[in-house]
């Protein structure tokens, strides 16, 4: 029973996993089209300005809920600016693009901070369930999760700012001649997208530690979580975290995480094979 | 200019040809053999990359995979036979056939741009994952064990065929790359020049079009994939030779974004192009591992970025256009409708 208690927790946890640090991404995606290869840096980035906020003495729920955010959505800001905006259309050469500012950034950081493990203790105890030692930080990385999910579907839903976004997304011609400027809305779209994925990093810091390298940890389930989502945002990421993440878990329980992890990327080949739109794609289709 | 489809492109280029190949016989009469032999083994992986992405049009974001394998194949086949001519066809028959079954997938299946280069992605990192967890004695095949992150040492060289106490290395594996490298490009340049080629050029072009001229799209892009992938194998297995030892760096999402790079610098749509490329940028990468002020990584991904932004088609085509405009020849037409061409393969986002 405690056992049963455990796996399920641990699944809980793998899929708020999933759906916090591919929402930057599904954002960005869902709306624009765009697939943004250097989401992992951000993610990792975020994870940084948490620990060295805490380390200057910051409240640690300060630093990932306010600050992460904040620093990586202006940089976020500054790259659709200089680079995104200029390519919009032209996937192909944006995911190239992306590609190389994440080399860029991992080197930035690398210069920055040296090619060294930092990490930051977790802020919340861990707990007994019966003979097993849970994280209690996991209990509140699901809680994030949960509650981002809810934010951003009212967000989506029930603001004029939403609404303006849908449209963008649906056609961005009919946006633009009830006067709502395309141009504007990506580049806040883009900059709301990398303060998720700020967000992500900053709230994971603890948990995982990080090197400049760290991106790549993320970069490829956040990918598949959200291409095989499909364009809606919030039930295609919710959708394929389930179920990515229940694979994942169970898989890893049976043999090693590594299998678990290879595992679920080949389910994700085979899902886009089958759905090349993603789930979304083809079932739910009018969600959001 | 690029991408000529003829086999006789014309005097010039065979002259180029000629003098680079005997550049490149008369170099270790100059300097050392180690360095270059690298750069020409990158060299061909980036030739295999810059036939199917500047032809046909089909960018893999994960070619390591087949790089990888092609070193993997032959350290294990090696370790286990003792020689290395079988060996050396397997590292090549091994990548192509699963490109074939990967790429028959992805193209049968109607896969769009992003979502095969997020698929080719994947399949690296799987293989990447995969072989770092291989540490220990129950991961062997044969006699070959896995060795996880340590990877594969050890293992036989390349040897003459047949005769097993004779092995290759030194100045002798930097002609037999030259050479390899040498027929690899006669070997593009014939596919571009034939038939196929000029379906698949086709193809890159409109591929609508193509099929409803009776082709099959998806029978000659799985065909270019698995061809592309023989010979980034055959670059592997030249790789595993020059490094006498195999880690799962190999599939690394580096390895993969470096020979975009090359590729994309050197000039989409040419041959010479992503050989100039990998070989400059391969022995900046060199010169920059030899400092630590400025790291590596930093610098590609600046380059990769200035470089779609501003250079979309690489550095080889823009020289062309700005020499073909400076002559005010009268291939001025073509050389518009060349470039149009290769922006809209590219850019339309489908």
């Amino acid at each position: 029973m405690d056992y049963a208690a455990v796996v399920f927790l641990e699944i809980l946890y793998m899929i708020a996993f999933l759906a916090l640090t591919s929402a930057g991404l599904a954002v960005v995606f869902g709306m624009m089209r765009v697939i943004n290869l250097a989401h992992g840096e951000f993610v990792m980035i975020g994870g940084y300005v948490t620990i060295a906020a805490t380390r200057a003495g910051v409240d640690i729920f300060f630093s990932m809920l306010v600050l992460s955010p904040l620093v990586v959505g202006l940089l976020g800001l500054v790259v659709e600016r200089i680079v995104i905006r200029h390519l919009y259309g032209r996937m192909i050469d944006t995911m190239l693009a992306t590609w190389g500012l994440s080399l860029l950034m991992v080197g930035l950081v690398t210069l920055i901070f040296g090619n060294t493990a930092v990490s930051v203790t977790a802020p919340i105890q861990s707990y007994q369930v019966g003979a097993y030692q849970m994280g209690g930080y996991n209990l509140f990385i699901i809680a994030v999760a949960i509650l981002l999910m809810i934010a951003l579907w009212l967000v989506l839903r029930y603001t004029r700012l939403g609404l303006v976004a849908r449209g963008a997304m649906q056609n961005a011609d009919v946006a633009s001649s009830l006067g709502y400027n395309p141009q504007k809305i990506y580049m806040w779209t883009f900059t709301a997208g990398a303060a998720l994925s700020g967000l992500a990093g900053g709230v994971m810091a603890p948990l995982t530690g990080l090197l400049p390298s760290s991106g790549s940890l993320y970069i490829a389930k956040s990918f598949i979580t959200v291409i095989t989502g499909g364009a809606a945002i919030i039930s295609g990421t919710l959708a394929s975290s389930i179920i990515f993440g229940t694979v994942d878990q169970i898989v890893s329980f049976g043999s090693t995480p590594v299998i678990g992890e290879i595992v679920m990327l080949a389910l994700a080949i085979i899902v886009l094979r089958l759905m090349p739109q993603g789930i979304t794609g083809r079932f739910f289709k009018n969600s959001t | 200019m690029t991408g000529g489809p003829t086999f006789g492109v014309g005097r010039v280029r065979w002259a180029w040809f000629i003098v680079a190949a005997l550049l490149l016989l008369l170099l270790p009469a100059v300097t050392g053999t180690n360095t270059p032999t690298l750069l020409l083994i990158w060299a061909l992986f980036a030739l295999s990359l810059g036939l199917m992405w500047g032809f046909a049009g089909i960018l893999s974001f994960g070619h390591a995979a087949y790089f990888g394998l092609g070193a993997y194949t032959y350290a294990i086949a090696s370790t286990n036979v003792g020689e290395s001519t079988g060996p050396l066809l397997l590292a090549i028959i091994v990548p192509a056939a699963v490109a074939a079954g990967i790429g028959a997938m992805m193209f049968y299946g109607r896969i769009s741009d992003v979502y095969m280069g997020v698929i080719t992605l994947v399949v690296t990192l799987i293989l990447f994952k995969f072989m770092s967890a291989t540490a220990g004695d129950a991961y062997r095949i044969g006699t070959a064990r896995l060795g996880g992150f340590n990877g594969i040492p050890a293992f036989p060289v390349l040897n003459v065929p047949g005769d097993t106490s004779i092995t290759i290395f030194g100045t002798p594996f930097y002609y037999l790359v030259t050479v390899l490298l040498t027929l690899c490009y006669l070997l593009c340049r014939w596919i571009l020049g034939s038939w196929f080629g000029r379906v698949l050029i086709g193809i890159r072009e409109n591929e609508a079009r193509v099929e409803l001229l009776g082709y099959s799209a998806p029978l000659y892009k799985t065909a270019i994939f698995t061809i592309s992938a023989a010979m980034a194998g055959l670059a592997g297995c030249l790789f595993a030779n020059w490094a006498e030892i195999v880690t799962p760096g190999v599939f690394s999402l580096g390895q993969s974004a470096e020979v975009i790079i090359w590729t994309i610098v050197g000039g989409l749509g040419t041959l010479a192009g992503p050989i100039i490329g990998a070989i400059v940028l391969g022995y900046l990468k060199l010169l920059l591992g030899q400092q630590t002020l400025i790291d590596n990584s930093l610098v590609l991904g600046l380059i990769l970025v200035l470089v779609v932004l501003l250079l979309p088609s690489g550095l080889l085509p823009a020289l062309t256009r700005w020499r073909t405009r400076r002559d005010r020849a009268s291939v001025s037409k073509r050389q518009a409708g060349s470039t149009r061409r290769r922006r809209g393969h590219r850019g339309d986002g489908r």
